[in-house]
């Protein structure tokens, strides 16, 4: 298969409410800083990948919205709907169909525009679930009490991943929050869906990221050294939460297995150098590390304990912040590509972790992790 | 290296206003299966799947996840592309890329629409944005009517002659087991249906449907070993040319002209008038069906009419254009773009039984929607020559 690489990002600050600007302002600001980033202009680029959702923005065919600022006009430009990792993965498509040299893919949501809960009950079954009110909270409160109790891990664990990545968006200008808190703070915070903390639970932010995908004979042009793509994988589970076996993540081990794979990674726990994960909720990451096989099943707890992932750790993970340092809901996995990138190219500044040859970027999509969306980014072709 | 593509089967459910007999998911599943037989397949075969629709129209968020069950999501890589409208023909073209890259062998792409349970004017409406379109126009007729008044002042058409195409279309319908709408109209029975929005009559537009498309897309490498007469994708393209309602030119569909355009001169295509041989243009109401193949170059500009009264595009004609019936008779939204390109693809495989036009070399399918934008798959009988 080809080869093709990142070649620019752009990120706006995540934000609680920017009430300065609509889905096409910081569509325009991501863009604009992407271009800047590989030294481009619109002109170079070929083809362009919006990714939104019509309930997070309220609008049917939400991509209309945001097609100038994309710069789309005149170019051949498509919609993903769902998280930026998976836009990304159908525009890493498009460039190596050999149709496009240069895809641009963006990302964007204005949380305070939307209700959550409203939002993420929508995606429950009609007729069966939606009338109980649940929402995508109390799903994945579920999933983690399913997750402690098969493997023990415990409230101060999930409550560890809260303070350590609030503490890493502290260092990271675009997050949105930036906190130092202690476990205390975290067990203390208001009882959301038993075992959820208020601190547990990532918040609901406005942004947008944007990225540049490039063929190798276009990556060899841009201004800075490309980020390659070395493997990418997705996975979708069953719909009902009672068809899965919610404590474990069966498509996360085969989306990661098929990542691996085309990066040609045959052991995950020594060869990625540092991760962004979906840590929509602090049990997230550590259930989705043990899924990623980054450590044992059942350990993530306990090495997060001893520091194995804070960022002078053993796998730095989540040290932009992660989606608890801010979540901009349709574009978090983009942002998760984007600090990968940011990390590989040694400009992570005061979180920049030590070894990044090979990095590790996360999405999800659906109700308590149901599809995965891995990306394996590198230093080296 | 890119890969060649392929269409190597297709299947659609049975139409109609109303499908109380099946949800979503076994709606899905009803043309998945139809499609994987078509070809000779088993879902073990697809290596990934894209689904397609408009959400709010359905009221189910992350449809992609909730439709596992029917669409043979479970633990296989699935997405969700939505684009309106286009919405049929952008995931055909979604499943070309996802093949072409080479990192799927086969792609199963599927559209669906469940209408009878929304509120599509509704839906639609908010389509526009908040602030300064979305109290001008309501739903999706008010614009095309403005669309054809443009064009009418500009070339001096009648809505007789907007009748003529949905004539056409009512009559090819006749012909096609899977269509909504299966009934002929005559020129005075257009006329004289209610007014819905000048100059479009009840008769001029499509129905609202029930129903699902699925298409199965595979490489080079194993389309001729699943048949022997593949549908090989030549060229696809599209065009969003705007977001707001006043920057639109009325009267004309600039995202055709630049869409095709841009594949034909891939393709080599000098004359599309004379080198093509069928069109599924995704023509939801009937003076589309004069504009846009004016757009597309199959005639100049104000002759559109003209052509179509000479029955150049009847069946048996020149270039017959829908011989489905089109979007006039059969509308699942999320659908109707991907059934052009499974009619267009059935026309160049040579399975479009009673609807099957002679020889077919090259054919043309269309996504229309979002506002004027245009997707367009150019399909052809031999591999490609790059």
């Amino acid at each position: 298969m080809d080869k093709a690489a990142i070649i620019g990002i752009g990120m706006t600050k995540i934000e609680a409410r920017k009430v300065d600007k609509t889905f096409a302002d910081m569509v325009f600001e991501a863009v604009r800083k992407a271009l800047d980033d590989a030294g481009m202009t619109i002109n170079d680029i070929d083809n362009v990948i919006t990714t939104s959702n019509d309930f997070w923005d309220g609008r049917t065919i939400s991509c209309m919205a945001v097609g100038d600022a994309s710069g789309a006009s005149d170019k051949n430009v498509s919609c993903v709907e769902g998280d930026g990792t998976f836009g990304a993965l159908y525009g890493l498509a498009r460039t190596l169909s050999g149709s496009y040299g240069t895809t641009l893919v963006t990302g964007h949501s204005k949380g305070s525009q939307s209700v959550s809960s409203l939002i993420t009950n929508a995606a429950f079954d009609p007729i069966y679930n939606r009338m109980l009110g649940a929402d995508m909270i109390t799903a994945c409160a579920m999933q983690a009490n399913a997750y402690m109790a098969r493997t023990g891990a415990t409230s101060e664990q999930l409550a560890r991943v809260s303070v350590k990545n609030h503490g890493n968006a502290m260092m990271n200008e675009n997050a949105h929050l930036g906190m130092k808190l202690t476990v205390k703070d975290v067990l203390d915070s208001e009882m959301i869906a038993d075992p959820l903390h208020k601190l547990d639970c990532s918040p609901v932010s406005d942004g947008c990221c944007a990225i540049i995908i490039a063929d190798e004979k276009r990556a060899g042009k841009s201004k800075k050294k490309p980020v390659w793509i070395k493997g990418v994988g997705m996975c979708a589970d069953a719909y009902f939460l009672g068809d899965r076996d919610l404590s474990r993540s069966e498509s996360l081990v085969k989306a990661a297995q098929t990542a691996y794979k085309m990066a040609g990674i045959t052991s995950p726990e020594k060869e990625i150098d540092l991760a962004e994960v979906y840590d929509a909720f602090s049990y997230q990451e550590l259930m989705w590390l043990e899924g990623l096989g980054l450590c044992a099943d059942g350990e993530a707890g306990k090495l997060l304990e001893k520091g194995a992932f804070d960022i002078g750790g053993r796998l730095p993970v989540n040290a932009s912040g992660g989606l608890l340092g801010g979540h901009a809901v349709i574009a978090a996995g983009l942002y998760r590509i984007a600090e990968v990138v940011r990390q590989i190219r040694g400009e992570a500044g005061a979180y920049q972790a030590k070894k990044t040859n090979t990095g590790l970027a996360h999405g999800v999509n659906g109700l308590a992790g149901q599809s995965h969306c891995v990306w394996i980014l590198g230093k080296d072709r | 290296m890119a890969k060649r593509v392929a269409i190597v089967g297709t299947g659609q459910t049975f139409h109609k206003s109303h499908r109380p007999d099946v949800n979503g998911q076994e709606l899905i599943n009803e043309a998945v299966q139809a499609a994987l037989a078509d070809a000779g397949l088993t879902m073990t075969d697809i290596n990934a799947i894209i689904i397609g629709n408009m959400d709010h129209f359905e009221g189910i968020n992350y449809v992609d996840c909730w439709s596992v069950d029917g669409s043979g999501g479970l633990m296989r890589p699935i997405i969700k592309i939505t684009t309106g409208g286009t919405t049929g023909c952008t995931i055909a073209i979604g499943g070309y890329h996802m093949v072409a890259s080479g990192m799927f062998e086969k792609v199963l792409v599927i559209g669906w629409e469940k209408n009878s349970e929304s509120d599509t004017s509704g839906a639609i409406t908010t389509a526009f944005d908040p602030v300064w379109d979305r109290r001008v126009f309501a739903g999706a007729i008010s614009g095309l009517a403005a669309e054809a008044q443009a064009y009418m002042a500009r070339y001096g058409a009648t809505d007789r002659d907007g009748a003529r195409v949905s004539v056409r279309d009512r009559r090819h319908a006749l012909n096609n087991p899977y269509a909504q709408l299966r009934k002929e109209v005559t020129l005075e029975e257009v006329l004289a249906s209610p007014m819905l929005a000048d100059p479009i009559h009840l008769l001029d537009i499509c129905p609202r449907t029930d129903g699902a498309c699925a298409v199965i897309m595979a490489s080079e490498d194993s389309a001729e070993k699943i048949t022997a007469t593949p549908d090989w994708i030549w060229g696809t393209g599209n065009r969003h040319s705007y977001a707001y309602l006043g920057d639109a030119d009325y009267g004309r569909l600039t995202s055709m002209e630049r869409t095709s355009k841009q594949i034909f001169k891939k393709a080599g295509i000098r004359e599309p008038r004379k080198e093509i041989n069928v069109i599924e243009l995704y023509q939801p109401y009937s003076f589309g069906g004069i504009i846009w193949i004016e757009d597309m170059g199959i005639v100049p500009h104000g002759k559109g009419a003209e052509y179509i009264w000479s029955g150049a595009t009847d069946m048996g004609g020149e270039l017959p254009i829908n011989p489905s019936g089109g979007p006039i008779s059969t509308n699942p939204i999320g659908a109707t773009g991907l059934i052009r390109c499974a009619e267009a693809a059935m026309q160049v495989m040579g399975k479009a039984e009673g609807r099957q036009v002679p020889d077919v070399n090259f054919a043309v399918s269309t996504g229309f929607g979002g506002c004027w934008w245009t997707d367009m798959i150019l399909h052809g009988k031999n591999k490609p020559n790059y």
